[in-house]
């Protein structure tokens, strides 16, 4: 059997591109142009799958989005994809496809239909909801049976593309009424979008048989497309469907590219279109919809729309002998063309009691018979249709007249009317409002930058379509049609007059007695099953479509929720305004996850920061933590170690040896200005103004609700220069916290804030051997307690690198904090390493900082403290000035009453009294007496680790009451029902006296085994580049700046014009937002007020301003960020498809000119982006995430090619 | 995914370049040892939460770093207008005190 419904000629097929496909294990033939649904019925396949519910055969009833029956699953193995719409997925080579819907769910083939009886609606809810334990097995059942299609549990090698745009006028749908409205819009010389998700344009065009202007439909749609292609800022995008439309006109659509392209993945195979839109035309059209009627869904019962479809685009006749039911005009064009084609009509019931003559004539000239006032009540047949009862209706089409008589036949074709497809309006909160002229829902209102045209208006002629397409874009640019002067063409058409308004027809038998008369095909769900829902008390459209999963399958009820809506507005005796749509909810069509996801998956899943010691981790074997978007070293195992012991052994080695952390991640914060240290006094709750300049203080930063939220050292390198450390985890949120406290309560300070978290590599060498390492590396420095004392800094040389080392300690020892600038970072800690050896100097990550902290009981802000705790509460009431002088953040709330209970919870350490138990962090803390449900919780584990330097476990924790509850033994709640019991102690743990971070005695006078290896400090480029394949065709160069040179400028200043910019020549500071100025290869980018980034290559002669700024004018503030970022030169011919790719910004010429510079989001992380005078751009982004941000652009350039 | 336009840089930019602060135009008292607990946590803790215009402090994070007022319909998030710290929305926006 081959194609035996195939029409010898016509069609928008390939008839020379055969291509073979398997459905359900069986082999057929299609063309090139089919969808596997016409190549399904052109082999005559009848039956698509089973029903969902009751396992009744099914058939293809639309063609397109529409259909409820054909759900199939593509493909196999990890690239299978379930949930699609045969009438929707191409006919490609070899295509594998089988029906989602073949197994028997619930067994009904051997139970039959008794079974099904037995199903009412509700029936889950009506019977399984107790006993509980009948849920549980219920709901086990119901997953096996539910869904359409199985997800692939292997990774999709696919890659997923996603695109930003933005354009004046997006036009949803290239049908007669979007064509139109795009030619109108290109025109104006607007940016223009059109989407449709046919694989060519032309919507209902494609599918009608009407000439236009004497010709067939076709040859209008190329001229028209042609034209459009000529305009420079029209985009065209088939196999696009716009699922969704969002606040601010973002629309969204999901491009189905061609595909397989090639076998290697390199080509994206699908690319989510996010459109800005300034204005947006819908011109959606509309879907036709089916007359309810029993056993209606037997296969060979279709839209006419369908048919029409199937006839004129894919040569397709699905059968021989045509019943047409109608209740409007438009649906005798099917059976005119049917009859023109050949075939058999053989009759068609109208509803209606009088028919224009024009459809009268036709039917005249072709020897149809017309039965109006006549409908169809009930079709019969076992594995397809072979006959329909038709009878009269009422006066008032409610019910029969006479006894229902029998037509021979193979295909009904009804409708019932047209569903505007208003969906996308609806997603933005426009009402629908049901027309009885129309016999439609159509939009009540809609917002002044969206308009309809078409089809999707309750235009019901091509002419009328068109036109409306001009108007339409008259009415968004205030412009006549005269104006627009698009001509209108000259079509023939017959003329449409009122439809009746009937859904449903009468049966001799009531509803519950008579066939099914199935509304929703999908999810089974039957006209008695909405009226048994209305005489159950449900009232409201939203509850019966919950109730009785009308609409909920993913066709979305594309055909059944008007019908739906119908007959419950019959059975409450109600209007169809009156009982309104459901909402419509984007997506209009399934969207893949794929899709979604776009790039971000895998190692792009989201941006991830490394520190310039990354790669030494790597090699070491480090476990990792995930702090924020950090990567952090979380401890290093050696061979068969395990955690506990690594950790164990690492904190022994910090305690007793040396030990180092990367400590890069720690938030550091530059603060400058002649108002620097009035503007940190004021932000911290302890003083900082007396800070001495050299100096450092831990401070205590407080929300102005008195609770603390960050804390950290800060030191001072000069009256007007601070540098704040902040904690890992809040270094954003602490510099945004300053900015506001600057720009909206105090704007008369004299201060410049500078982010240099990335600039600085940090390295914490700690332990008493870490004076030993110190002295190795920086031989000249002194380092006895009256030069450098604790809590101080000094500013020094190390192999020709300016250094800032910090004697302070988060863990009790004597320790260091080093920080060179981050690209000489690996060569620091390489450094430290090889002094260190003769000391068995170790590495330790995170878990050990944390175990060393806690044995002191330092907090960690945002584990210990939750925004819910005061300085007194975590026992530093040390921190807070008692004076009155300064103002500072928080300080009203300290005197709040309910600061001063002595019931709040308090800051305390725990002693298990099993020296091995180690406690769980959250424990809830109970009262010994006190345990029975529910009992009152006491207090909470905030952190709880085993001490190898105290050889038992501690705790730290939040306690009622705790500073006069030490002593006390409390009960630790666990998950299984047990207690574990322990005692309240000071959070003390380790060295009280703080006798450990002072300088002991030195081991030995001049050591000189450190300085052997003297040599200088390497830069090290942010990135491997190695194993990446050198394309020919490469539409993307990539450079990476290995030697540039970066500074920040701040201001305030005023009428300052230019700065000193070489030697010889000066440049303008660019006051306007957005741009750059240069001077010999050197940029000065805005950044923001006050603010601007200079960059360029080092040069070995003639100092510039990126060199020391000592040429500045006064008022400018200089600080070097050459460490805060990597630099990436982009150049070619695709340059702006990547940036479409990575960024919401507009690069649009018209915005992004050659002097534009813009800090925008890229890549979801941060990026600069600079033109250059060579049509390319600068990518400026945070060294952390250069590794990243490397490995997106290495991702999204692999269509086009990248050369490195 | 909201646009809004930052009066610094000029431009019009994608929602998730910017971080919503809270309410604005909420003035810390000049002197708070002479409020009341109650009076200093309605300072602390109050805002209006309108359905309708309301005005908000956003701050242009991914950007220039600026803060800067916006006025927006809580209920079909139109921004009827932005401008900066300092200033006054414009008449048109300004309905309620
Ligand atoms: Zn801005």
């Amino acid at each position: 059997m081959s194609q035996v419904r195939r029409l010898e000629k016509g069609g928008r097929i390939d008839r020379s591109t055969r291509f073979e496909f398997s459905f359900n294990g069986t082999s057929y033939t299609g063309f090139k142009g089919d969808t596997l649904a016409s190549a399904l019925l052109a082999n005559g396949v009848s039956e698509v799958g089973r029903s969902f519910k009751y396992y009744r055969r099914r058939g293809i009833v639309g063609s397109g989005v529409e259909e409820p029956n054909a759900i199939v699953q593509l493909g196999s193995g990890s690239l299978s994809t379930p949930n699609l719409r045969a009438s929707e997925v191409e006919l490609s080579a070899g295509l594998s496809a089988r029906s989602a819907t073949t197994t028997d769910r619930f067994g009904l083939r051997r139970l039959g239909s008794l079974f099904s009886s037995l199903m009412p609606v509700g029936f889950y809810y009506k019977t399984l909801m107790r006993p509980k334990a009948l849920w549980e097995l219920g709901e086990k059942l119901m997953r096996e049976a539910a869904g359409l299609g199985n997800l692939s549990r292997g990774r999709d090698p696919d890659i997923y593309d996603k695109y930003h745009h933005h354009c004046d006028v997006l036009i949803v749908g290239a049908g007669a009424a979007g064509l139109n409205a795009a030619l109108a819009a290109a025109k104006t010389g607007s940016r223009v979008i059109v989407a449709d998700e046919q694989t060519e344009f032309g919507g209902w065009l494609l599918s009608s048989s009407v000439t236009i202007d004497g010709t067939s439909a076709t040859t209008w749609i190329e001229r028209v497309v042609t034209s459009l292609r000529a305009h420079p800022h029209v985009i065209l995008l088939s196999r696009t469907t716009i699922f969704g439309l969002y606040d601010h006109n973002l629309a969204m659509g999901c491009e189905r590219l061609v595909y397989p392209k090639s076998a290697d993945f390199q080509s994206p195979r699908e690319r989510l279109h996010q459109i800005r839109a300034k204005q947006v035309v819908l011109a959606t059209g509309a879907i036709e919809r089916p007359l309810t009627f029993a056993n209606n869904d037997l296969p060979g019962i279709m839209l006419p729309s369908a048919v029409l479809t199937y006839l004129n685009r894919y040569a397709v006749a699905p059968g021989n002998d045509l019943v047409l039911a109608t209740t409007n005009d438009q649906a005798y064009e099917a059976a005119f063309r049917w009859h023109d084609l050949g075939k058999r009509v053989v009759a068609i019931c109208d509803s209606r009691s009088d028919l224009q003559p024009a459809l009268i004539k036709g039917c005249e000239e072709r020897n149809i018979k017309i039965l109006n006032e006549h409908i169809v009540t009930e079709a019969r047949g076992k594995k397809h249709l072979n006959r329909v009862l038709i009878a009269r209706l009422s006066a008032d089409k409610r019910s029969l007249i006479g006894k229902p008589h029998v037509l021979r036949c193979d295909l009904i074709a009804t409708s019932s009317g047209w569903n505007p497809v208003i969906h996308l309006n609806a997603h933005t909160r426009t009402m629908a409002r049901w027309d009885e002229d129309e016999g439609s829902f159509l939009l009540d209102s809609t917002s002044p930058d969206v308009v309809t045209a078409g089809a999707v208006n309750g235009a019901r002629t091509l002419a009328a379509c068109i036109r409306e397409g001009v108007t339409a874009i008259g009415r968004l640019h205030a412009l006549t049609e005269r104006d627009l002067d698009i001509p209108t063409p000259n079509i023939e058409e017959i003329e449409s007059t009122r439809p009746d308004v009937i859904f449903k027809a009468p049966h001799v038998r009531t509803e519950s007695r008579a066939p099914k008369q199935f509304v929703d095909f999908q999810l089974d769900v039957t006209a008695a099953d909405i009226q048994l829902a209305a005489r159950e008390g449900y009232r409201t459209i939203e509850h019966v479509k919950r109730y009785t999963a009308l609409g909920f399958g993913n066709d979305q009820g594309k055909l059944s929720n008007v019908n739906g809506i119908a007959v419950l507005a019959g059975s409450l005796g109600k209007s169809m305004s009156e009982i309104g749509t459901t909402v419509f909810r984007p997506p209009y069509t399934p969207v893949t996850f794929g899709s979604i996801a776009g790039r971000s998956v895998g190692d792009l899943f989201d941006p991830e920061r490394h520190t310039p010691m990354h790669q030494w981790h790597v090699e070491h074997g480090a476990e990792w933590e995930n702090v924020g978007q950090w990567k952090r070293p979380w401890f290093y195992p050696c061979t068969d170690e395990s955690m506990q012991e690594a950790v164990n052994r690492e904190v022994l080695a910090a305690r007793s040896s040396v030990g180092v952390l990367d400590a890069s991640t720690l938030g550091k914060i530059d603060v400058r200005g002649k108002d620097a240290a009035i503007f940190v006094d004021r932000i911290y709750s302890n003083a900082f103004a007396n800070l001495r300049v050299g100096r450092c203080r831990y401070g205590l930063m407080l929300r102005d609700t008195g609770m603390i939220f960050d804390d950290g050292v800060t030191a001072r390198f000069a009256e007007d220069h601070f540098l704040i450390h902040t904690t890992t985890g809040h270094a954003e949120s602490v510099l945004s916290w300053l900015e506001l406290w600057h720009q909206t309560e105090w704007p008369d300070l004299d201060v410049r804030l500078t982010s240099v978290t990335d600039h600085w590599a940090t390295v914490a060498v700690v332990g008493p051997e870490s004076r030993n390492v110190l002295r190795g590396l920086c031989p000249d420095l002194q380092l006895a307690d009256e030069r450098f004392p604790f809590m101080s800094l000094q500013v020094v040389d190390i192999e020709g690198v300016e250094a800032r080392i910090f004697r302070i300690s988060f863990s009790g020892e004597l320790s260091y904090e080093i920080n060179v600038p981050s690209q000489y970072g690996l060569s620091l800690w390489e450094r430290i390493f090889e002094i260190g050896k003769p000391y068995g100097i170790t590495p330790y990550g995170t878990e050990t900082m944390h175990v060393l902290r806690a044995e002191k009981g330092f907090i960690i802000a945002g584990q210990d403290t939750d925004g819910s705790m005061t300085a007194a509460d975590m026992d530093l009431a040390w921190c807070v000035r008692k004076s009155d002088d300064v103002e500072f953040v928080g300080r009203r709330s300290l005197a709040l009453r309910d600061y001063q209970r002595l019931d709040r919870m308090q800051f305390v350490g725990l002693e298990t009294v099993d020296p091995k138990t180690v406690l769980p962090e959250g424990g809830q803390l109970l009262d010994a007496q006190n345990k029975t449900v529910p009992a009152s919780m006491q207090g909470y584990v905030t952190s709880s680790y085993f001490s190898a330097t105290l050889g038992r476990s501690i705790a730290l924790a939040m306690v009622s009451g705790g500073h006069r509850r030490f002593g006390e033994t409390l009960h630790c709640a666990i998950r299984d029902g047990r207690f574990i019991e322990a005692k309240i102690v000071s959070s003390t743990f380790y060295d009280p006296e703080n006798s450990a971070q002072k300088v002991g005695t030195l081991s030995g006078t001049n050591d000189e085994r450190s300085r052997a290896a003297s040599r200088v400090l390497s830069q090290v480029a942010a990135l491997e580049t190695n194993g990446i394949p050198v394309r020919e065709d490469v539409g993307i160069s990539l450079r990476l700046w290995g030697d540039s040179r970066i500074v920040t400028l701040l201001g305030p200043i005023d009428g300052i014009e230019q700065i000193p910019g070489s030697l010889s020549s000066d440049v303008a500071l660019p006051k306007e937002p957005c741009t750059w100025s240069s001077v010999d290869g050197m940029k000065v980018c805005w950044l923001g007020p006050n603010r601007w980034l200079v960059f360029e290559r080092s040069r070995d002669e003639g100092a510039s301003v990126s060199d020391k700024g000592s040429r500045l004018p006064s008022e400018i503030s200089f600080v070097d960020t050459t460490g805060n970022y990597s630099v990436f030169s982009l150049s070619g011919s695709s340059v702006k498809r990547l940036l479409q790719k990575s960024c919401a910004y507009d690069f649009h010429e018209s915005v992004f000119h050659t002097n534009s510079c813009v800090l925008t989001t890229f890549a979801k992380t941060q990026g600069l982006v600079v033109a250059n005078e060579n049509d390319g751009v600068e990518l400026i982004v945070r060294r952390s995430y250069s590794d990243y941000v490397y490995r997106w652009i290495v991702d999204a350039t692999r269509e086009f090619g990248l050369a490195i | 995914m909201l646009r809004i336009y930052c009066p610094y840089c000029e431009s019009v930019r994608d929602e998730d370049e910017f971080h919503c602060v809270g309410e604005a135009h909420i003035k810390r008292p000049e002197r708070p040892d002479e409020l009341s607990d109650q009076a200093w946590g309605e300072y602390l803790h109050f805002r209006t939460n309108p359905r309708g215009e309301h005005r908000e402090i956003w701050h242009h994070v991914v950007g220039c770093r600026q803060h800067f007022n916006v006025v927006r319909d809580t209920e079909t998030y139109e921004i009827k207008s932005v401008y900066r710290v300092g200033e006054e929305p414009s008449s048109a926006a300004d309905s309620d005190a």
